[in-house]
């Protein structure tokens, strides 16, 4: 599926939930038998992923946020991986 | 220690309302060691511990775990501490209002078994009528928006059924199902010419199972547990030992799997005794087969040692008589000719299989008996 376009709303699936890890220092996405390590931009974009946004929306708030441009592609990326994972869906 | 736990089994208790003959629970899960189960509180204090070590994943199994009256309570402590928790139910009389409770109090996933793809496989395998008591569960966990796993045990009885499995969970919208192959501890060794498939029937499952893969792509995860007698090099069982991986049992004792216990030559710690962080780090259970110092040859030349862990450690005991030998399965192991009888002998069976014991509480004091 492809996930550009204004109108593509990426949203993180029920079954995941974002949790600090606090004996390792760091931030995961936890699914039913399975978990995967997340760095602070990963967290962001989740966190950004609530169903509202579109993917656009997304990355421009983020290209906000870290004052920088050229997002698009590194969020599609990540989001492409989780949605490989059935973690993340995509809708209108 | 650099190595923390990322899972807790809780095995909550060893009651049972299914007498599944494949069933990892010890032969004498009815015996003395196993009957003075832990309260709630020393649950929850389990469940601190768990957490404060490195636990992200928590497990509630049994046996039937809905049998606990405090389940919920659980569950809400679980939560509390950020567990990702996962109910491994029969679903025997499981209703919806008490679903919805342990929703509220928390709960993040359902996992059902199911014993074959019909009720009269199902029903037969279990030793119980239970099969719609679990649709019932299926579609209840479906409408109160709990992430479904259905998990079917496979073996010589219900391996034609495979198809029909992916079927029924593709229907009731699960996430996953886990189609997993016998693995041959507590019942399942005992029963183990009864339960063993043939070549022919792996080969034919797995073939069904590439074929609904690429037709149901993301829409339903397919997770096959592979038949390790069958395969070339073991398992990485538990992620290797003492890794990442542990099981408190109904009593409290700590394993680092879930078949542990039956290792007569390890001394197993008890959560009443000593804080689990002490039991993680320091008990001969967890230290000594952890590394690869302990591994013999040809493990301990093996390039794969690292992928592998040599293998398990239960079935090195149980089939090779030594829980330090390398896992007899892998076909460089001095006792593959162990697993190759065995498979041999139900080949040459195909006809006729061997009869089955079912999990209950006389057969286990029969056979605790009996030694
Ligand atoms: S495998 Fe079957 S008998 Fe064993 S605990 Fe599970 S449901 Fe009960
Ligand atoms: S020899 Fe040991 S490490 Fe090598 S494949 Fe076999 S079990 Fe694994």
């Amino acid at each position: 599926m492809s996930s550009t376009g204004a109108v593509t709303v990426p949203r993180l699936h029920p079954k995941a939930r974002l949790q600090h890890d606090d004996v390792r220092g760091r931030d995961v996405l936890l699914y039913p038998e399975g978990l995967v390590a997340l760095n602070a931009t990963g967290v962001a974009i989740l966190e950004l992923c609530d169903g509202t946004r579109s993917l656009a929306e997304i990355v421009a708030t983020l290209e906000r946020l870290y004052a920088t441009g050229g997002l698009e592609r590194d969020v599609a990326t990540f989001l492409e991986g989780l949605a490989a994972k059935g973690l993340v869906t995509y809708g209108p | 220690m650099d190595l923390k736990p990322l899972w807790l089994l809780a095995e909550l208790t060893y009651k049972c309302p299914l007498q599944c003959p494949y069933c990892s629970n010890p032969l004498d899960f009815a015996g003395a060691r196993f009957k003075r189960e832990l309260s709630t509180e020393q649950w929850c204090r389990v469940f601190r511990e768990a957490k404060a070590l490195g636990v992200l994943q928590l497990g509630l199994s049994g046996g039937e775990p809905t049998l606990r009256p405090d389940l919920e309570e659980l569950v809400r402590t679980a939560h509390g501490l950020g567990l990702y928790t996962s109910l491994i139910t029969s679903a025997y009389r499981l209703t919806k209002e008490r679903l919805a409770a342990l929703k509220e109090a928390g709960l993040d996933h359902v996992q059902i078994s199911v014993q074959g793809a019909d009720a009269e496989l199902s029903d037969e395998i279990a030793g119980t009528a239970s099969y719609r008591d679990k649709i019932a569960a299926y579609h209840y966990t479906r409408e109160l928006g709990f992430p479904l796993t259905v998990n079917a045990v496979l073996h010589r009885r219900n391996l034609h059924q495979v198809e029909g499995l992916i079927r029924l969970a593709e229907s009731l919208g699960a996430e996953r199902i886990e189609l997993a192959n016998t693995q041959f501890y507590g019942w399942a060794l005992h029963n183990r010419d009864a339960l063993m498939p043939t070549k022919a029937q792996l080969d034919a499952a797995w073939q069904v199972v590439l074929r609904e893969r690429a037709r149901l792509g993301t829409r339903l995860e397919i997770v096959w547990v592979l038949p390790d007698y069958h395969g070339q090099f073991p398992k990485p069982c538990m992620g290797g030992w003492g890794r990442a991986y542990m099981t408190v049992t109904p009593a409290g004792e700590v394993w680092p799997c879930h078949a542990a216990g039956r290792i007569t030559t390890l001394t197993f710690e008890n959560v009443r005794d000593r804080p689990l962080g002490w039991i993680w780090e320091h008990s001969d259970a967890f230290t000594r087969f952890r590394g690869d110092a302990w591994m013999p040859e040809p493990c301990r030349s093996c390039p794969r040692k690292a992928q592998d862990f040599g293998g398990c450690r239960c079935q090195a005991f149980l089939v090779a008589g030594d829980a330090g030998a390398t896992d007899p399965v892998c076909s460089l192991s001095p006792h593959r000719h162990l697993i190759d009888e065995a498979i041999a002998r139900v080949e040459a069976a195909e006809e006729r299989p061997a009869e089955l014991t079912y999990r209950a509480a006389p057969a286990s004091r029969a056979l605790a008996a009996k030694g």
